[in-house]
């Protein structure tokens, strides 16, 4: 046994077929999550004694937010473990993550100026948790952008590899710039050590679109690796056998 | 070494280097970073009084001040240790209200009223439906706490 198993996942025919496999049980469990999260959150979910319906906003913006930090790590993660193992489907799943990951990024700043204006009175101010959120979104898109400018794949994996390490030291910022400067964004209500700010009608909701969220990157993650897969080993044997 | 562990000290230092040159830059930047100072830095004469800055706190209850008819305003800024009061002209937001955290962008006047051309509010992190908001200020004399205890209240 030991480390055969790990080592098959660095087989692309392999993983091809696991991630086919695996794709529907992400899928269907996201979308039913989902739509559930919405109802239960927009119907049923009490309006805030201060924000009223406003509040509602939360279930999107908090769980996209959390998603665009975790996808950074998994990135991350792929892309340390494809520079110390060589593995090149490592880089695939990398590679998979960034869009994604700047798509939740964008949708959780979207949704904080649509609720920042009625509440805080602004679209947008220059405050370390809004900033470093920026900066997260700059970094996918950085990434993307200096793949798409080294011809060599090998090169521009071991490049953007690098590249998404370097940007996990934005990862702490963002969790904790709220507790280490003054910010116009509140404290975490849901993820900290204390029990959540927030009664369990309106929490479960919340946690039922983060789980949902989840579930989606998991199956959106595996489409676009197998679509990885499919374009890095174009003129490999295998690929003639699968599609034939 | 073999090249895999080379690679493997690679990552790690990358990680540290960043890391350690992170930490000193937001060590470095502490003060600068602050998105407003609050009326102990303002009284400690820490805020920028010849410059533009922002100053934050709750909006001392009882204080609001509305002229009427026009969109002039006067409260307390405070941090229940210092008080600075504000004026300002113009709308203010949903959640600009008494006992609430308050962000206000303008100067410091020599008469030591900070006149603002910006004010923001500032939610906390508690969110509840107004049946237990009622029922927890009820508990408390009329006021919310600053860290609610959700649990004490019944389901309603």
């Amino acid at each position: 046994m030991g480390w055969a198993w790990f080592h098959r996942f660095g087989s692309p025919p392999h993983l091809y077929r696991l991630a086919g496999t695996l794709t529907p049980w992400f899928a269907w469990p996201a979308a039913i999550l989902i739509v559930g999260a919405l109802y239960l959150g927009l119907f049923v979910a009490p309006p805030d004694y201060q924000q009223g319906d406003g509040f509602r906003i939360i279930y999107v913006h908090a769980p996209s937010a959390w998603l665009a930090v975790m996808i950074y790590a998994v990135m991350a993660i792929a892309a340390g473990v494809g520079l110390i193992w060589r593995m090149k489907v490592a880089h695939a799943v990398a590679v998979s993550c960034a869009g994604v990951g700047a798509w939740f990024t964008a949708v959780s700043l979207v949704t904080g100026m649509l609720w920042g204006k009625p509440m805080w009175g602004t679209y947008w101010v220059w405050d370390p948790r809004l900033t470093a959120q920026l900066v997260l979104l700059f970094l996918f898109l950085g990434y993307m952008g200096l793949r798409s400018g080294i011809e060599d794949l090998g090169r521009a994996d071991r490049a953007s590899a690098v590249l998404a390490l370097v940007g996990v030291i934005n990862l702490p910022i963002i969790r904790y710039s709220v507790e280490w400067w003054n910010s116009i964004h509140q404290a975490p209500s849901v993820m900290k050590m204390d029990q959540p700010s927030m009664p369990m009608e309106m929490l479960a909701p919340l946690l039922m679109m983060l789980l949902g969220f989840s579930l989606y990157f998991g199956a959106v993650l595996l489409v676009r690796v197998r679509a990885e897969i499919l374009r890095r080993e174009r003129s490999a044997a295998w690929i003639r056998e699968v599609l034939s | 070494m073999t090249p895999r562990q080379r690679r493997v000290t690679l990552v790690v230092g990358i990680l540290a280097g960043v890391s350690i040159a992170g930490a000193l830059a937001l060590s470095a930047f502490r003060e600068n970073v602050m998105f407003f100072f609050d009326p102990s830095q303002v009284a400690a004469g820490e805020a920028p009084i010849d410059k533009r800055f922002r100053l934050g706190g709750m909006v001392r209850p009882g204080s609001v001040d509305r002229q009427a008819g026009s969109l002039e305003l006067q409260f307390v800024v405070t941090d229940f240790q210092q008080d600075v009061p504000v004026r300002y002209s113009g709308v203010v937001p949903d959640l600009f209200r008494e006992n609430q955290g308050v962000v206000a962008h303008g100067r410091l006047g020599t008469d030591g009223i900070f006149v603002a051309d910006e004010i923001l509010a500032k939610h906390d992190e508690n969110y509840m439906p107004p049946e237990v908001a009622r029922a927890i200020k009820d508990k408390h004399g009329g006021v919310m706490p600053a860290n609610p205890d959700l649990r004490s209240v019944p389901e309603t």
